[in-house]
C-alpha cells in the first residue's frame, strides 16, 4: 500500500511538472492520457465494480461536449461551461439509470448503447441548438497554442485527478461495497436490505458527471465538435478495453489500462492506421482470452 | 398473543401453474411456526410471496403495516429476514463480508466497519468465525447454510424466514442447528420455518401450517398435523392414508 501511495505521488509530481518541462508533442500525450483515465475510471465504477456492461460512455461524452460548447458560444467562462457539462451529464446519467439500470446484464448494455445513438440523433437532427450535422464551431480561446495546451492538459488533468479521487472514495466506502455485492449476487443483495436501484444510479451518475466535464474540456480544446465525433462509439468501447488491459472492478486497473492503450496507440497503431479497427478487434479477443484479470490481476496471481 | 404476520387471501400465479391458492397465515410474536408439505407444495412460493421476491395477491401484514408488492429491500428493512433453500452468498467476497452485508444494509449498523465487527459476532455464534476470512464459494453445502442463517441474522430481524437451512446436514449438526433457533425465538424474533425433517418440526414449532397443491390443508400443534388424516395423505397419498385409518380403527 505504502509503495502505491508513493507510485501515485511520483505520478503525480510528473503530471505536475509536464507543462513546464513538456513540448507540445508532451502535452499532447499528457491531455490524452489524463482524459483516458477520466473515462475508463468512470467506466469502472458500474462496470467494473457492479459488472453492468455500460455503452454509454459516449452518451456522456458527447452530452458534455455539447453543453459545454454551447455555453462556451453563448459567453460564458470556461471552468464554468466544462462545469455545466458534467451537471448536464449526471442529470442525463439519473433519468437514463433510472430507466435501464432496472435491466441486468445483455439488456442493459444493449439499452444504454441505444441512448448513445437516440442522443446522436437529437445532437444531428436538432440544427436550430446544435448545427445539426454541420457541427458547432466554439470560439476561438484568447491564448497562444502553446499556453492553450498547457491550459487544456491541466483541465483534464485535474478531471482525472478527480476521477481517481473518486474511485478510491467509492472502492473503499459503502457504495463500492454495495457495488461488489450487486456484482456477486443482486437478488440476494436486495433480500438483504440494499435498494440495488439506488446503487447502480448513484454509480451511474459519478460516471456521467466525470466523462461530462472530459467531453467538454475536449470540445473547448478543438475548437470545433459535430455529432459523429462526440458521440462516437469508440469513445465507448476504447475505455472498456483500457479498463479491461489494466484490472477491472480495481481502483488502479483503469490508470493502468490507460496508459498501456495510450502507449499501444502511440507505438503500434500510428504504424497500421488503415487497419486501426482491426487491431482493436485483436486486442478484445486476446485480453478476453489470455488476461481476463487484466494486468493488474494476472501480476497479482503471479505474486500469490 | 398478538400477529407479527398475517398472511390473507394469497394467491401466486405461475402462467398456467397456480401455485399459492388463497393462503392464510399468522405467525404470532415469538412463535416457532413450521411450514410443511410435499415438494412442490408452495411453501418456498409462500416465503418469496411474503419478501417480495414474486408477484401476488392479497393481503400481506408485517407488524400491522402491508407489504403486499412491497419492494424486497424494504420488506427486509421494515425487519423481515429470510434464508434461501438454494443457498445466495456472495461467492468471490470472505464469508466476514457476506455477513456484513445483512448488518449495513437493513441491520442498519452505519459503517462498514461497525457491520464488520456485528458479523464477527454473529459468525461466532453460528460457528462460523473460523473460516470468516475465506471466500464463501470454499465452503461446504452445510456452512453454507449456515452462512445464510448468519447473513439473515445480522439484519437484525423481527422475523426470520428458514427455508430449509437444515438439510443435508447429519445428526450432530442438526443438534447444533436446532440449539441455535432455539436461540434466537428465545431473543423474541418471530420464526417461520420451512422443513422436511419431521424431527426438526416436532422438536422445535409450537405450530405446524400444512401446504398442498398451493392451499393450506391443516394448521395446529405438531403432533395434532401429524396425524391429520388429510395430511398423511398429502404426504403418502390415499391408499395408504385408508390403510392407516384402518388399522387405526
Amino acid at each position: 500500500m505504502r509503495r502505491l501511495a508513493a507510485g501515485m505521488a511520483l505520478l503525480l509530481a510528473a503530471a505536475a511538472l509536464l507543462p513546464i518541462v513538456g513540448g507540445p508533442y508532451a502535452l499532447r500525450i499528457g491531455m490524452m492520457l489524463a482524459m483516458y483515465i477520466s473515462l475508463a475510471s468512470s467506466w469502472n465504477l458500474l462496470g467494473g465494480m457492479a459488472g453492468y456492461p455500460s455503452f454509454a460512455t459516449a452518451a456522456f461524452f458527447g452530452v458534455g461536449a455539447y453543453t459545454g460548447a454551447l455555453l462556451q458560444g453563448a459567453g460564458g467562462p470556461l471552468p464554468l461551461a466544462w462545469a455545466a457539462g458534467g451537471v448536464a451529464s449526471a442529470l442525463v446519467a439519473f433519468v437514463v439509470g433510472w430507466v435501464v439500470l432496472p435491466l441486468r446484464g445483455h439488456y442493459f448494455a444493449i439499452a444504454s448503447l441505444a441512448v448513445v445513438i437516440v442522443l446522436r440523433q437529437i445532437a444531428t437532427n436538432w440544427t436550430d441548438l446544435t448545427g445539426g450535422g454541420m457541427g458547432l464551431n466554439l470560439p476561438v480561446l484568447a491564448l497562444g497554442p502553446e499556453a492553450q495546451a498547457r491550459m487544456i492538459y491541466a483541465a483534464q488533468a485535474v478531471v482525472a485527478v478527480l476521477a481517481t479521487l473518486v474511485s478510491v472514495v467509492v472502492a473503499g466506502g459503502r457504495l463500492g461495497f454495495s457495488l461488489r455485492c450487486i456484482k456477486q449476487n443482486e437478488t440476494a443483495a436486495g433480500m438483504l436490505g440494499l435498494n440495488t436501484r439506488a446503487a447502480k444510479a448513484t454509480a451511474f451518475v459519478l460516471s456521467g458527471a466525470i466523462v461530462g466535464p472530459a467531453g467538454a474540456i475536449y470540445a473547448s480544446s478543438v475548437s470545433y465538435i459535430e455529432p459523429g465525433d462526440v458521440f462516437d462509439i469508440l469513445l465507448t468501447v476504447e475505455p472498456i478495453i483500457m479498463t479491461m488491459l489494466g484490472g477491472v472492478g480495481t481502483v488502479f486497473g483503469p490508470l493502468l489500462g490507460a496508459g498501456l492503450f495510450l502507449l499501444l496507440e502511440q507505438t503500434v497503431w500510428a504504424s497500421f492506421l488503415s487497419v486501426h479497427a482491426a487491431v482493436l478487434g485483436v486486442l478484445v479477443v486476446v485480453l478476453a482470452l489470455f488476461l481476463p484479470d487484466g494486468v493488474l490481476g494476472r501480476f497479482r496471481r503471479a505474486r500469490a | 398473543m398478538t400477529a407479527l404476520l398475517e398472511v390473507s387471501g394469497l394467491s401466486v400465479r405461475f402462467a398456467g401453474l397456480q401455485a399459492l391458492a388463497d393462503v392464510s397465515v399468522t405467525a404470532e410474536v415469538g412463535e416457532i411456526l413450521g411450514l410443511i408439505g410435499p415438494n412442490g407444495a408452495g411453501k418456498t412460493t409462500l416465503i418469496n410471496a411474503v419478501s417480495g421476491a414474486v408477484r401476488s395477491t392479497g393481503r400481506v401484514t408485517f407488524g400491522g403495516r402491508s407489504i403486499a408488492g412491497m419492494a424486497s429491500f424494504r420488506v427486509a428493512r421494515l425487519g423481515l429476514a429470510r434464508t434461501y433453500q438454494i443457498v445466495q452468498p456472495f461467492p468471490a467476497m470472505t464469508v466476514l463480508d457476506n455477513v456484513a452485508a445483512g448488518a449495513l444494509f437493513a441491520g442498519a449498523e452505519g459503517t462498514l466497519p461497525r457491520a464488520r465487527s456485528a458479523a464477527e459476532r454473529v459468525l461466532e455464534r453460528v460457528g462460523l468465525q473460523d473460516a470468516a476470512g475465506r471466500p464463501a464459494a470454499e465452503l461446504t453445502l452445510a456452512q453454507r447454510k449456515r452462512l445464510e442463517v448468519a447473513k439473515a441474522l445480522a439484519a437484525r430481524p423481527r422475523m426470520l424466514l428458514l427455508d430449509e437451512v437444515n438439510a443435508g446436514l447429519n445428526a450432530s449438526e442438526i443438534e447444533g442447528a436446532l440449539a441455535l433457533i432455539r436461540g434466537i425465538a428465545a431473543e423474541g424474533v418471530t420464526v417461520l420455518l420451512v422443513e422436511h425433517l419431521m424431527r426438526v418440526v416436532s422438536g422445535l414449532c409450537d405450530r405446524v401450517v400444512v401446504l398442498h397443491h398451493g392451499r393450506s390443508i391443516a394448521n395446529g400443534p405438531p403432533a395434532a398435523v401429524l396425524a391429520d388424516p388429510a395430511v398423511v395423505e398429502a404426504y403418502l397419498g390415499h391408499r395408504y392414508a385408508a390403510r392407516a385409518a384402518g388399522m387405526a380403527s
